[in-house]
């Protein structure tokens, strides 16, 4: 079983075409657009504002909550809308990725609302949506330490690729998925998941892949922080 | 490589090294994570002595004790009003802070009633937390007419000018009366809806171009226009 070149003729470690746009969403205090291949992210972030109900306040710290979700047309197959088991999963994952970098003591009992919509999905979307969010975090004025990107390694067959697409992931009998996700200045991991066999070495390998495709990334989130202020 | 690594007025997202080493210090916006200056937010590098800050070009507003801001009553409780200015948190307008001698036990929603707009100043914030205005003060009143725009509060220095220079030339030119709180919100009336709707695109433009040199005579020569 083995997988010599990639079914759509690109490099083991190269990543899909990338694009980033900041501020597509008028109304959010901050929102930005994530596309990379066919999978694209759109994130709005709305807040500090007052967390009601009121019990789920925390007086220590602001709280982040993340609503990821795919649109229905997003998909081949009509997804039914409406939160699933694996959406409220993502959701979770997602906040736990971001809220290590953000400041959360500056905004006791208040909540940062981030919503992403997967509005076209070609695998990697929570990956999309991870480095769309980090973006409209940033755009919506929110103290962060660090950026984060995120990117999905795998195997496929016998070897670890890159930023897979929906046909790879189904190849054979299915790849194993690992999306990762990085801070920029400090590589530290902050989500890892695995679905699949691998070895421990392969892991390794994977990882050190994904870290060179989330540099890009970072290079992708903030050329297109820096152009909204770029115009004329 | 110690010393400064970023000039001043260049742009920064969170996570950009600013400078290295232990000349500089981390000012609003900045942090310091062992050797060096790392920027906290997305906005301009500005140095102040010794001090690097970063000046945030997006994000809410940050109440500071002395601003005029613009709100809207939110809710009416016992002796105090609760009033939305636009920040994480509520900010309080106490009773004894009115320009009205107010009777003990009187009903608060006959003088400011829910969803009326005030001009009000900033007396206290403790943490970004707790926020309490005062009406007492000259121009400190209740709005009626005319229509309110929002802008980003990062952008306010740049409407009003110095001294007053961008915005007074506004109201010259269009003849509308305008109020820019420090909030981001501007209230803006006059006589005929013309007026309004060329003050509001005049606001906009600036909030648009804020960063670019030049401004003023931009400005001057839309006012002139028509």
């Amino acid at each position: 079983m083995s997988y010599n070149k990639r079914l759509d003729g690109r490099k083991f470690d190269e990543v899909r075409k990338m694009h980033a746009k900041v501020g597509i969403i008028k109304r959010a205090d901050g929102s930005a657009m994530f596309q990379i291949g066919d999978t694209i992210a759109l994130a709005a972030v709305y807040g500090p504002r007052e967390l009601h109900p009121k019990f789920l306040q925390n007086p220590e710290r602001g709280v982040l909550r993340c609503n990821y979700d795919m649109a229905s047309f997003s998909v081949t197959e009509r997804k039914k809308p409406g939160p699933t088991r694996r959406s409220t999963e993502i959701s979770l994952v997602t906040e736990k990725a971001l809220a290590s970098v953000i400041d959360l003591d500056l905004f006791p009992n208040t909540v940062i609302d981030v919503f992403i919509v997967i509005t076209q999905a070609n695998a990697g979307t929570r990956c999309a949506g991870i480095s769309a969010a980090a973006m409209a975090l940033a755009h919506a004025g929110i103290p962060m330490k660090d950026m984060v990107a995120a990117i999905s390694v795998g195997k496929v067959g016998d070897k670890i690729v890159i930023d897979l697409d929906k046909e790879e992931e189904d190849f054979e009998e299915g790849a194993t998925d690992i999306p990762v996700a990085m801070t920029a200045r400090g590589k530290e991991v902050t989500l890892l998941q695995l679905d699949g066999d691998v070895t421990k070495d392969e892991v390794m390998e994977a990882i050190k892949v994904a870290k060179k495709g989330c540099d890009e990334i970072h290079k992708i989130q903030t050329k297109a922080l820096k152009e909204i202020y770029k115009n004329e | 490589m110690t010393g400064l690594i970023l000039n001043e007025r260049e742009i920064v997202i969170p996570g950009d090294k600013i400078a290295s080493g232990m000349d500089y210090l981390p000012g609003n916006g900045a942090f310091r994570e062992e050797e060096d200056i790392y920027s906290l937010q997305l906005g301009l590098v500005s140095l102040n002595g010794r001090f690097v800050k970063v000046i945030p070009l997006t994000g809410k507003y940050f109440p500071k004790e002395g601003d005029i801001v613009i709100g809207r009553v939110s809710d009416v409780g016992f002796g105090m009003w609760m009033i939305d200015i636009g920040c994480a948190y509520s900010a309080i307008l106490n009773m004894r802070e009115t320009p009205e001698f107010i009777d003990k036990g009187a009903d608060l929603s006959h003088y400011y009633d829910f969803n009326d707009v005030i001009i009000a100043e900033v007396t206290k914030v403790v943490r970004y937390k707790d926020v309490s205005l005062t009406m007492k003060g000259q121009g400190l009143r209740k709005i009626n007419g005319g229509k309110i725009i929002d802008i980003t509060p990062s952008k306010v220095p740049r409407v009003i000018g110095k001294q007053g220079s961008m915005i007074n030339m506004i109201k010259e030119g269009t003849g509308c009366n305008i109020v820019v709180g420090q909030n981001g919100k501007v209230w803006i009336k006059g006589d005929k809806v013309e007026d309004e709707v060329k003050a509001t695109e005049v606001i906009l433009k600036i909030e648009h171009e804020s960063h670019t040199q030049g401004l003023t005579d931009t400005i001057k020569k839309m006012l002139e226009g028509n």
